[in-house]
């Protein structure tokens, strides 16, 4: 098994099942949901495979594969994953089928067509598993700028009724920062083709280059910035807002829950081993821009009066914690930044589904068209409250440990931009149970007041599909709760390594 | 090198003294030329004398397989370095792979012409539609013929008479071509005036600067001339030697080239042009006449020049930094499709420079993979332009093309896919050639040149991006355009457009190779 190509068949396998949707006929079209589901759950069980296959004391590098892509450019279809990597990949695997089942209805509203939706999730799904499995500069820069196509379509087509502005805001955005980056993906072609006589982008050839700390910072920048709009980091976030409350539930936990780690993985496994020098440079800097974002989003989230706009600024504190703990440039922080990501992928997607439920029921992502839920569904009520409280990092759920590990972490290298950090944690806190209180307590709002009304009827508590779409996290989210080593194992050796990369480049 | 010019040398003499000695000619290496020129000119025959049903078919089929047994030819001499005709000509591996690139774009470009399905009697006529509704023309063959074989000798003349010479064959038939429209005549007219005008503007600016470099160097050979920029003028040939004749030429000559690529600041006539001609002459030009052009430069520059890039390189940089921008800025406003497909291609142009002027092998390689690449996905595009019309023909105000997707999903997907190749999108050959031109300025140290590329880029990204949104959520209007189902060979131009787009975007690896063997000339 030790020679099986897992993540180009995992790469491949939703493709393929794009191909069968494909060749449906018409009126078979329903089709393409099982099918979907069916190519997302085989990825899972690759992934599964993949997680119990993974050796903690093992090569760095574990599945790796190469094959002759274009030898002119000095770049090889070479796939492969370090424990970062690895979860990442996990994540996708999990969210994909969760995602694809809770959509099931999403892309009937008739205007267009259902296969194409689940045709494009699966593609975004491909594409994502190669940006997270690719150990070539280049490969990761395709499958990072054809990502955007997918989800474009995805939002442009299927989303809420702003849908046009926020998807092109969306893409040009993300655009803007993938041809900055093609501009330093050019420079370090240059450069190696320079040093070693012929161009690669073969990511351990690249890390031995010792580029100068001039031009490591114009590099550094064309990265960074690619990445900061991505993950988002203020000021490059006001895309995601937008982009999140107007894609359909599903389309949002991918685009927060997995797509988006795409930046703050980048960061970690891009920025900091490649330009550490400019890393070393620009880090009090990003990590004033991390503990700004925390605040920010925290503040502006307490603000929203929609749920899904509320949602996406409380990622855009989370991604703050998560850039924090990436150039704190400790062992702690950096594996807390990586269970981040997953940790935050889980609560995130949950939450998103959580609210999709709600908005399901009343056609309306307003918290005002809410309240006094909890009585009406008591089900849905304990999921949000678990969903929420994961998000705020209760101890016991999921996120604790990962925002734990990150404030230690960074606590000995900025002590005063942890402690502000900190504060964000109380203002999480305050939005998420103020979201809850608002649409679950209190007493209902008079359209739902009598017994009888039409609007009452119409709420019922959690479905068994709805079950089976949120039971995988919640139970995800309690065990990594109380049980983060195994991912803490995978995680921490890749990061080790990583930062012995960074002081390396930075010459320090 | 000196043998040639002794040849020419001799051919001089001996026109003076009255016997004259022919020079000897490789026919084999000139096949391809002398295939697709010997078409055009039964091509006129058959005009004459087959009977009008017939004439069609028979000119269709003659282009084609003239077509197909030039690219064989071009695949034969493969390898070959050599000059011929007393050194005017060389055929070279450049210069094979753009005779090969001209042709197999010409193939499709051929197929684009002969289409008759979308409109009766097809898009070319020589009298107005309402007046001769049945009418067909079928010229437009001999004469995409000998557009044909002009590029194909341009993009080999070794010798800047020969290079005048062809460049006169391939113009003169798209002045005529242009203004062959069945709809929009006048439009057409005006586009095919302006082009002759300006364009006798620049054979002139052309013809000027090879005077000026004959005076400098004696030679109007471009082995001459290289030499003569290397070492001084040599005293047998008695050039002047002069430093201001040999820039002043120089700039002269590079105008009349300019101008044919469609680069800024002589771009001004691509727009009007591209929109009034007929869309598949439009394609046509986009396709196969930049790759000519490039291909002419890039043999003056590599070949004549190379030692005085000191001199002309910051002024062509800075045309390739000119070009970009005008393209990318002016694509923003536009409403008419065929107009924005205009301004991308000159903002393509400056791409393709930015490769040219490195003068690297990595350059020219760069700029030849890019040609091929972008003649596809704009013969490709201009295809699906045919296909969208109203009753009045064409639909080219891209409003017309609001709600597209719901009528004709297979269409609206096959255009997007070619405005993300055109932005650049990795996976599409787009993004191929992009990456190949700015990793080629970067290695030669201009960064300039790629920063401004990328920020064209981003600027690019917008019209493109546009069409797409305006295609697939705006509500189709009760008059929007619609797709007319096209003739075969349209279908095949289109889908091998696509097809070869996504190719190159998805495994470049053996274009590419084909691209860095092939570039260099023979000296």
């Amino acid at each position: 098994m030790a020679n099986f190509p897992l993540f180009s068949v995992l790469i491949a396998v939703p493709l393929l099942g794009v191909a069968l949707i494909a060749v449906l006929p018409r009126r078979a079209e329903q089709l393409a949901k099982p099918i979907a589901l069916g190519t997302a759950l085989v990825v899972f069980a690759g992934t599964v495979a993949m997680w119990f296959g993974w050796r903690t004391d093992g090569p760095r590098f574990q599945y790796t594969e190469s094959h002759t892509w274009i030898p002119q450019f000095g770049s090889a279809f070479a796939l492969g994953a370090d424990g970062i990597a690895a979860v990442m990949v996990a994540l996708v695997g999990v969210l994909v089928p969760i995602v694809v089942l809770a959509s099931w209805h999403d892309a009937e509203s008739g205007k267009h067509s259902v296969r194409a939706f689940f045709a494009l999730v699966l593609v975004l799904e491909s594409f994502m598993l190669g940006v997270f499995a690719a150990t070539d500069v280049l490969v990761f820069y395709v499958f990072f700028e054809v990502m955007l196509v997918p989800m474009y379509f995805l939002i442009s087509s299927y989303g809420g009724p702003r849908r046009q502005y926020a998807a092109v805001k969306f893409f040009l955005y993300s655009l803007v920062g993938g041809l900055l980056m093609l501009a330093s993906v050019v420079g370090l072609y240059a450069i190696s083709s320079n040093r070693l006589g012929k161009g690669t982008f073969s990511f351990e050839a690249l890390l031995s280059l010792h580029i100068d700390p001039a031009t490591q910072r114009w590099l550094f920048l064309g990265f960074f910035i690619a990445f900061a709009i991505k993950a988002p980091l203020i000021p490059f976030h006001t895309w995601l807002p937008d982009a999140s409350a107007q894609a359909p539930i599903g389309v949002s936990v991918l685009l927060v829950g997995a797509l988006d780690k795409v930046g703050t993985y980048g960061m970690l496994r891009y920025c900091l081993p490649l330009f550490g020098s400019a890393a070393y440079d620009f880090a009090p800097w990003i990590i004033g821009l991390s503990v700004a974002g925390v605040l920010y989003g925290a503040i502006l989230a307490v603000g929203q009066n929609d749920m899904k706009r509320l949602v996406a600024y409380t990622s855009i504190a989370h991604f703050g914690f998560i850039a924090l703990g990436v150039f704190a440039f400790t062992a702690q922080a950096g594996t807390g930044a990586v269970l981040y990501m997953v940790n935050h992928g889980l609560s995130v997607g949950a939450l998103f589904l959580v609210v999709g439920f709600l908005i399901s029921r009343r056609n309306s992502s307003l918290i005002s068209d809410f309240g006094g839920m909890a009585r009406l569904m008591p089900w849905i009520a304990g999921v949000f409250l678990i969903a929420g409280l994961s998000a705020l990092s209760l101890p016991g759920t999921n996120s604790f440990a990962s925002e734990f590990l990150i404030l230690i972490g960074a606590f000995s290298a900025h002590k005063a931009a942890t402690i502000v950090a900190t504060v964000g944690i109380i203002f999480a806190a305050l939005f998420v149970l103020w979201l809850y209180q608002q649409t679950m307590h209190g007493p209902p709002i008079p359209e739902l007041a009598a017994e009888d009304s039409p609007a009452r009827r119409a709420i019922s508590d959690i479905t068994a599909r709805e079950v089976a779409v949120i039971s995988p996290l919640i139970a995800l989210i309690v065990l990594l709760g109380v049980y983060p080593q195994p991912v803490i194992d995978v995680i921490n050796p890749a990061v080790d390594r990583t930062l012995a990369d960074l002081h390396i480049s930075s010459g320090r | 090198m000196i043998e040639a010019l002794g040849a020419h040398i001799a051919v001089l003499h001996s026109a003076k003294s009255g016997s004259v000695h022919a020079p000897s000619i490789d026919y084999a290496a000139l096949s391809p030329i002398l295939i697709v020129l010997g078409t055009a000119c039964v091509g006129i025959v058959v005009e004459a004398f087959s009977p009008r049903r017939t004439r069609r078919a028979i000119q269709f089929v003659l282009a084609v397989a003239a077509l197909l047994t030039a690219g064989a030819a071009v695949v034969w001499q493969a390898g070959a370095n050599l000059t011929t005709a007393a050194g005017a000509v060389a055929i070279d591996s450049a210069g094979l792979f753009f005779q090969g690139s001209i042709i197999v774009l010409g193939l499709l470009a051929v197929l684009l012409i002969a289409e008759q399905k979308l409109e009766r009697g097809g898009a070319f006529a020589v009298q107005p539609a309402e007046s001769v509704r049945n009418s067909t023309n079928t010229e437009v063959f001999p004469l995409t013929m000998f557009a044909l074989a002009g590029m194909l000798l341009f993009v080999t003349a070794n010798d800047l008479l020969v290079m005048f010479v062809a460049l006169e064959v391939l113009s003169l038939p798209l002045y005529l071509l242009c203004g062959l429209a069945r709809r929009r005549r006048l439009l057409s007219q005006e586009a095919a005036m302006k082009y002759f005008l300006l364009g006798a503007f620049a054979s002139a600016f052309f013809l000027y600067g090879v005077a000026l470099l004959y005076g400098y160097a004696g030679t109007v050979s471009l082995g001459g001339i290289a030499g003569a920029v290397a070492h001084g003028p040599s005293p047998t040939l008695g050039g002047h030697g002069s430093q201001t004749l040999l820039l002043l030429g120089l700039a002269l000559l590079v105008v009349g080239l300019l101008f044919k690529a469609g680069a800024a600041p002589f771009h001004s006539w691509t727009p009007d042009v591209y929109q009034g001609a007929p869309t598949p002459i439009t394609a046509l030009m986009a396709a196969c006449t930049k790759v000519a052009a490039f291909g002419a430069i890039a043999r003056v520059l590599y070949v004549c020049f190379d030692k005085a890039s000191q001199d002309w390189r910051p002024i062509l940089v800075a045309v390739a930094i000119v070009t970009m921008a005008t393209g990318a800025i002016l694509a923003i406003t536009q409403t008419d499709i065929k107009r924005l497909l205009a301004y991308s291609s000159i903002a393509n142009a400056g791409f393709i420079l930015t490769g040219t002027v490195t003068l690297s092998a990595a350059g020219l390689s760069a700029t030849m993979f890019y040609l091929v690449a972008y003649g596809f996905m704009t013969l490709g595009a201009l295809g699906v332009v045919m296909t969208v019309r109203d009753a009045g023909g064409e639909a080219n105000h891209i409003s017309r093309w609001a709600g597209l997707a719901r009528r004709s999903p297979a269409v609206a997907g096959v255009m997007t896919f070619f405005m993300l190749a055109f932005a650049g999108i990795p996976l599409t050959s787009g993004f191929t050639s992009k990456f190949a031109v700015f990793s080629a300025a970067f290695s030669a140290g201009s960064l300039e040149l790629v920063v401004v590329g990328v920020i064209a880029s981003m600027v690019l990204v917008f019209p493109y991006l546009r069409l797409v949104v305006l295609m697939y959520t705006a509500e189709p209007a009760a008059d929007s355009a619609v797709v007319q189902l096209p003739g075969g060979p349209t279908r095949l131009a289109i889908a091998v457009g696509a097809l070869a787009t996504l190719v190159l975007g998805v495994a470049p690896g053996p274009l590419l190779e084909l691209a860095s063997n092939a570039a260099h000339f023979v000296a």
